[in-house]
This record gives C-alpha cells, sequence and structure tokens, in this order.
C-alpha cells in the first residue's frame, strides 16, 4: 500500500502513522454533552467500503492527511492535507 | 448419532458407510423464539447453552455463508486464561474450564490440547509486569509459574538465548494454555445445536432487522423475512454493518490481524510462545505447520489480506526468537477481520431496543472466548441479565468510563 502525500509524492506506507477515522476532525465543543464525547471518541460508522481517515507522515514531512480510501480493496482514492481541511491553515 | 472409538472402527471395517450429515439444512421457518445472526463460533456456541442450558430449542442460527466461515475458521487458534483485570480474568477463566470439559460436553474431538503457554520477557520491567499478571492468574485460580532464564531453557531449548539485543530474562508459563482445531469447535458446536434442535440456516444473509416501538420483531433476510421476539447479533468483523441495520453505531472499528502457516514439519515446538520484544507468536498444528502471527497491520480493514510491512515484521521477529525456523517455507498467509474495540475488550450487551443483543468486540482474542462467550451471550438472551463472568461486558462503558483496557495503551481502536 501507498500513500500519495501531496507535499512528498508516492510514499510506503511504513512511513505513515494511521490514526483513525476523519471522525477526529469533528471535535464537540468543550461543553458539549458527555454524549456527543462519547460518541466523538469511541462509536464509528467503520464501513466496509470507501471511508476517509487521518494519518500522520510520521516518517516524512510530519502533516496530517485525510486519505479517502476502500477498506475492502485497499485502493486509495484521495489523499488531502488536514490542515485546509479544517480551515486551520488560514 | 454418537461418536465413540467403537464407531469409527465398525465404520472403518464396513466401507463408512454409516456416517450421517453431522447437521441438518432446513429451510427457514416464518418464526422462531430467538434468531441468532453470525454461524461462527461464538454465534453456534450461544446457540448451543442457549439449547442446552435454558432449553430454548425453536432458535435459529442465520448465516451470510457457510458455518464456520469467518475468524473460527482463520485464527491461530490459542487458547490460555492469562488475564489481569476482574472483569476479563473471571470470563477467560471460565472459558478455559468449559474448554477443559468442551470435548465430553459435545462428543466431539476439537482437539484441544493444553501443551502449555509461555510468554517471554525481556527486561527486568516485563518481568516485574509478568510476575504481576502471574499472581492474579493464580488468585484467579488458574495457573502461571513464573520462569527464569534456565528454566525457559529447559523448555525451550532452540531459542536464541545468546543474543544481546532481546535477551531472554525468563518467561510467564501457563501450563494449561494450548491449542485446539478451530473448525472442529464451530462444527462441534454446530452439530451439539443441531442435535438440540436448533435449525442452522446456511446462505441467509440478513438484511434488516424489523423494529416496532422500541421492540425487535425479527429480520428480513435474503431466504425470507423471518420472526422473533428476541435476536442476537454475533457477527465479529461485521458488526458496524448488522447494527447499522437497527439504526446503531458501535464501538468498533474493523481491523485486519494476519497470520501465517508454513510446510509441515516434524515435531518441534511443543508449546505455544510469544516474543514479548516485537509482537510475535508460534505454535505447531498437529498437521506440523507452523502457526504464527503479530500485530495488527494498525488500519481499519475488511480486505481479509494485509500487507507486506506487517509480514516483514513477523518475519523479522520469529527469525531473532528462533533462527532455527529460518529454512521452513511459509505456505500461507492470512487476514481476519477483527472487531476492535477502543479499549480492547469485548461487549456482551442488551440494546436500548428491547430484545436485540449484541456480543462484538472480540479484538483478535476471540477464538479462546468462544465456550465462554457462547455460554454468557445465551445466558443474556435467555434471562435478560448479564451472566457474573461478563457482567462488565457493558456496552455503555466508553460513556460510563468503566474501561477493560487490559494492555493499558488508551481509548483508541488500533492500539490494543
Amino acid at each position: 500500500m501507498r500513500i500519495t502525500c501531496p507535499l512528498c509524492g508516492p510514499r510506503d506506507r511504513r512511513e505513515f502513522y494511521y490514526y483513525g477515522t476523519d471522525d477526529y476532525l469533528n471535535r464537540p465543543a468543550t461543553d458539549a454533552a458527555p454524549a456527543a464525547w462519547d460518541d466523538y471518541l469511541h462509536n464509528r460508522d467503520n464501513p466496509a467500503g470507501v471511508t476517509r481517515d487521518l494519518w500522520y507522515h510520521d516518517m516524512g514531512c510530519a502533516s496530517w492527511l485525510a486519505v479517502t480510501r476502500n477498506t475492502v480493496t485497499h485502493a486509495i482514492l484521495k489523499v488531502e492535507a488536514v490542515a485546509p481541511v479544517k480551515g486551520a491553515a488560514q | 448419532m454418537r461418536y465413540s472409538g467403537f464407531k469409527v472402527i465398525t465404520e472403518g471395517l464396513f466401507g463408512n458407510k454409516g456416517w450421517k450429515p453431522a447437521w441438518r439444512d432446513p429451510a427457514p421457518k416464518a418464526e422462531y423464539d430467538a434468531i441468532i445472526i453470525g454461524g461462527g463460533g461464538h454465534g453456534l456456541s450461544t446457540a448451543y447453552y442457549l439449547a442446552k442450558n435454558h432449553g430454548l430449542t425453536n432458535i435459529a442460527v442465520l448465516e451470510k455463508g457457510y458455518l464456520g466461515s469467518g475468524n473460527i475458521g482463520r485464527n491461530t487458534t490459542i487458547v490460555r486464561a492469562n488475564y489481569i483485570l476482574p472483569g476479563n480474568s473471571e470470563f477467560y477463566s471460565h472459558s478455559m474450564k468449559l474448554w477443559e470439559t468442551l470435548e465430553t460436553d459435545l462428543n466431539y474431538n476439537v482437539m484441544h490440547s493444553q501443551r502449555g503457554l509461555i510468554n517471554l520477557f525481556h527486561s527486568d520491567g516485563q518481568r516485574d509486569a509478568f510476575a504481576r499478571r502471574g499472581n492474579s492468574m493464580i488468585n484467579q485460580g488458574d495457573d502461571a509459574i513464573l520462569l527464569d532464564r534456565e528454566g525457559v531453557r529447559e523448555h525451550l531449548p532452540y531459542l536464541d538465548f545468546e543474543q544481546t539485543r532481546f535477551p531472554i530474562y525468563g518467561g510467564l508459563y501457563h501450563p494449561r494454555g494450548g491449542t485446539a482445531r478451530h473448525d472442529a469447535v464451530a462444527w462441534g458446536y454446530a452439530r451439539g445445536a443441531d442435535r438440540r434442535g436448533v435449525d442452522l440456516i446456511q446462505n441467509c444473509e440478513v438484511t434488516g432487522i424489523d423494529i416496532e416501538n422500541g421492540r425487535v420483531v425479527g429480520v428480513q433476510t435474503t431466504r425470507g423475512a423471518i420472526k422473533a421476539k428476541k435476536v442476537g447479533m454475533v457477527v465479529a468483523g461485521r458488526s458496524s454493518q448488522v447494527a447499522a441495520m437497527a439504526g446503531m453505531r458501535l464501538p468498533i472499528e474493523s481491523h485486519v490481524l494476519q497470520a501465517f502457516v508454513t510446510e509441515g514439519l516434524k515435531p518441534v515446538i511443543d508449546h505455544v510462545i510469544s516474543f514479548g520484544m516485537g509482537h510475535f507468536y508460534i505454535s505447531q498444528s498437529d498437521k506440523g505447520g507452523l502457526v504464527f502471527g503479530g500485530d495488527l497491520d494498525f488500519y481499519s480493514s475488511y480486505a481479509a489480506r494485509g500487507n507486506l510491512p506487517m509480514v516483514e515484521h513477523v518475519m523479522e521477529a520469529g527469525m531473532t526468537l528462533m533462527p532455527m525456523i529460518g529454512r521452513a517455507k511459509v505456505l500461507r498467509s492470512w487476514g481476519g477481520i477483527m472487531d476492535m474495540s477502543p479499549d480492547g475488550s469485548p461487549i456482551i450487551d442488551k440494546t436500548h431496543i428491547d430484545g436485540l443483543f449484541v456480543d462484538c468486540g472480540w479484538n483478535y482474542g476471540g477464538f479462546k472466548a468462544v465456550p465462554a462467550s457462547g455460554w454468557c451471550m445465551a445466558h443474556l438472551m435467555a434471562t435478560g441479565e448479564s451472566h457474573p463472568v461478563a457482567a462488565r461486558f457493558k456496552l455503555n462503558r466508553f460513556a460510563t468510563g468503566h474501561l477493560l483496557d487490559e494492555e493499558g495503551t488508551g481509548s483508541q481502536h488500533n492500539l490494543h
């Protein structure tokens, strides 16, 4: 499995750390109900098919990436840097 | 038909013409008292104990493929009771006791072999952790012996004791641990359930769960609608898909775990061994193949196959520990779909829908749990109450903070 990092190009899967689903981008407000935090931290759609999850280019440029991929075929469909997705770069 | 040595001999003398199929192939009825979704190890043992312990025989197991076509046929067959946390410890202890009488109980040879499990340690800190674990096991009534380096050498003289990078300090020996023939466990439970009247319905995929006014009333399947007031979801790696049919979102992420087997060799490894520096465990099957595995690939997957980095890691760990296996040829590798929970421990619980139960989150440790999981899930479905040894396997424990994090690695699905 190879992931095409937007900065570094196609790189081996070994360079990346998998964190989990992109649900992690939707962090509840600090005063959100406990149920919202439970859902955010633990519950998952866990699709058999296309999903989007967060990978960290640990042994490369240290970017957080949102990787759209197929969990049944391991095909990588799209890789985006997380910062613009989050709007954090502005 | 009861199996016995006498039966084997007489059938052998008369051309083996008297063997009958071990279970029926019934068509689904319109209604059952209870339905189990999933004809794997846990589903079949649930059905068996519902019939045996609770007298519920008007029940069906619905399997989308063939019986035992999932993880029960794809694992490294290790049976052990070496858990530390209250909640896990009593459950796996209960499971071990069921394993020890399973063959007599089922009248089926599951080739359960208590050949002993040795978890190696490689540092003072690891020794302390294993000493503590061993004490917990003894407190639970199970067996554990802390071996020093020479003690390990007596059992496992072929390990590489001379290497300096990961020195072997000793091992935690669990004599009652061992292996069993994985398929036979599914077949034994299937036959036992069938003989008590349970309908095992194969090629019958559940496509929907019917809920009225907060109560489950039945399921939709590829072989028509089937009514039931109680439905148990026992589908391991596919738990999220089945639960979604009931509008639920589970604390489960499915990951791939790879395993490997070599060509058949003469007996060389008598125990189950795990290497504590780099995840690696190995045993030798009765057929002679070395069966071994390592860690998850660490990303969510339903592919039932993994990638090469973990293959490389497992081979490296094996070669570091026991260079003698270096010339054995690997015949096959495969991947199973692991239903990883955030704390690495399972869930056997009711859901917010009346009559709908869930048994999932077995991570990569489901095989040894098959007897107790079925026992406790059957108890829950029959009585509506959690069995005492599975009382902490709650679905809502992540919200309430009552985690069972055996490894102490944190609340994230891929860390266990």
